[in-house]
């Protein structure tokens, strides 16, 4: 083989960079469109699957963690997961199951303490004010309270309890002289750490902790209610209603 | 009838001395991986978290420049302590040549390593022509496509941290993808994960361009052109001017970024032909 041929350096004809150009974009494009798929579609949060204290909206998120895992090994009760490939949950970030271990609120918030980036919000200060989902009594039919009886497993667990979950009392219809206490979340205090859901007792729990973009209704923007406006006011926004002559149904 | 790669330089300088750098490079991968995984594994924290972000001894962040600037391009400002690692990491990788990333880091290089060593004992020669310069346009996507979508979407299949991350916290089913890249490398592209595609690598060239340490075809009049260093190279088109470019005018200074400085050449010549060397950053562009 000669050695002063072969490393010449080529020159490149114009049709040659086209071409090399063309291919390179439409290749890189392809790969593109396919990867800004999939990334749409992992950018919702399964219901199952809840971030871990302080973290920022969904949204926002995902746009800051890089996926170190500084918070799962700064959590002492293995809590916190990393997402996996094709699992619901976006690769690599941080989350947890409440089904398999909720998360035990500790004071000094590790997980947070641990983030570099701040996807877990420095902003965070108690515990107790984390949202990392909330608390939802999903089957009303199967809950043994809902059935009269006195399980109370998920109010008795609950880090804030008669905060977080209180016991409504209700009249039992079906022996009709018995009361019912339905456990019921109470969303300006739940943090969602899913020791509910964890200790629910029935096979498939009926409570669960789902990711507050799911559990929570939004009332309309322009929605006034007349009693908190009233009070505001200090008395009644409009004039005296005028008193009309109640109509009675024939008989009654 | 040719001898096997690395024949002359196994009988003049022994096995050892012609695997030096290629064991030190698995010793420092294998071992950074190590660091990595005795935190979880036997409650010894030297080191915390994976490549993406890391805390040393508790008190030094480091962070991967290259998500952290992904998480830019999606609209998120990093806290301090990301910011600070992603220096650090910078000035590391533009003092020792960025793509040592590559070569002494990275555990995906053992994978594409893998593949070039059962290419060329099945001598598999096959290889479909794809441009070396594929990576910087996939590195523009990555950058570009968290502007538009609010996430990191290289992280979603990104290799590199995928591997890493799953060696430490569990693969699921990130091998699936890395079985992807040793068979795409065996049989389509000949380097083409590493030399080809990706973006990691190629940022890191970038990062390396004008770095201090290079290395040099010093005394490329000794070479008998058995071509060994361009069968082991993975980069190989970086040799071919600072080896024989010298009646045009090039310096025996191999100054292209592409350069890994995995050393695999100053193993394999038999010649003593390369060297490390330290240039001063002016005289980098020679």
């Amino acid at each position: 083989m000669s050695s002063s041929k072969p490393y010449q350096a080529r020159k490149m004809s114009r049709r040659q960079l086209i071409t090399d150009a063309s291919r390179g974009i439409c290749g890189v494009g392809l790969l593109a469109t396919g990867l800004a798929g999939y990334a749409k579609q992992s950018q919702s949060l399964a219901a199952q699957c809840l971030r871990p204290p302080g973290a920022l909206i969904e949204e926002d998120f995902l746009a800051a963690c890089v996926r170190c895992g500084l918070c799962v090994e700064a959590c002492p009760y293995d809590t916190l997961k990393l997402g996996k490939l094709f699992e619901p949950v976006t690769t690599g970030t941080p989350y947890f199951d409440a089904n398999i271990i909720p998360c035990e609120m500790c004071e000094d918030i590790p997980c947070q303490e641990a983030c570099p980036t701040g996807a877990i919000s420095p902003e965070l200060e108690s515990i107790n004010d984390a949202q990392m989902g909330l608390a939802v009594l999903l089957d009303q039919e199967t809950c043994l309270n809902t059935q009269g009886l006195r399980c109370d497993i998920c109010h008795r667990v609950c880090p804030l309890i008669d905060e977080a979950i209180t016991l409504e009392v209700q009249r039992n219809t079906r022996t009709g002289h018995h009361a019912m206490f339905i456990p019921t979340v109470h969303s300006d205090k739940c943090t969602g750490c899913g020791k509910c859901e964890h200790a629910c007792p029935l096979p498939e729990a009926a409570i669960k902790v789902l990711p507050r973009e799911i559990a929570k209704g939004e009332l309309g923007k322009h929605y006034r209610w007349g009693w908190i406006e009233k009070d505001k006011a200090g008395g009644s926004l409009i004039d005296e209603v005028l008193d009309l002559p109640d109509r009675v149904p024939e008989g009654g | 009838m040719k001898h096997p790669i690395g024949h002359e330089a196994i009988e003049t300088k022994g096995w050892f001395a012609t695997h030096k750098y290629l064991l030190l490079r698995r010793f420092c991968q294998l071992g950074i991986l190590a660091l990595f995984v005795i935190g979880p594994l036997l409650d010894i924290w030297i080191i915390k978290g994976n490549l993406s972000s890391s805390l040393l001894l508790d008190t030094v962040p480091m962070t991967d420049p290259f998500v952290a600037l992904q998480a830019f391009a999606a609209g998120h400002l990093l806290e301090s302590s990301a910011i600070i690692g992603a220096m650090l990491i910078t000035g590391f990788y533009f003092l020792l040549g960025g793509r040592v990333f590559c070569s002494w880091v990275c555990p995906v290089n053992m994978i594409s390593d893998a593949a070039q060593w059962l290419r060329r004992k099945l001598k598999i020669r096959t290889s479909t022509k794809l441009s070396r310069k594929t990576r910087f346009w996939v590195l523009a996507m990555t950058l570009v496509l968290p502007i538009y979508l609010g996430t990191m979407a290289w992280e979603l299949i990104n290799p590199v941290s995928m591997f890493h991350r799953g060696v430490i916290f569990g693969m699921g089913a990130g091998w699936v993808i890395l079985v992807g890249i040793f068979l795409f490398d065996l049989l389509l592209v000949e380097q083409g994960w590493c030399g080809h595609i990706c973006p990691q690598g190629a940022f890191y060239n970038l990062v390396g361009r004008f770095s201090p340490i290079k290395v040099t075809a010093d005394k490329r009049e000794q070479c008998d052109k058995c071509m060994d260093c361009f069968a082991v190279c993975p980069e190989p088109q970086v040799l071919k001017m600072p080896l024989f470019g010298e009646n045009k005018g090039f310096g025996p200074l191999i100054t292209s970024a592409d350069c890994t400085n995995c050393a695999r050449c100053i193993d394999i010549c038999s010649k003593d032909v390369f060297k490390i060397t330290t240039i001063l950053p002016e005289k980098a562009e020679v």
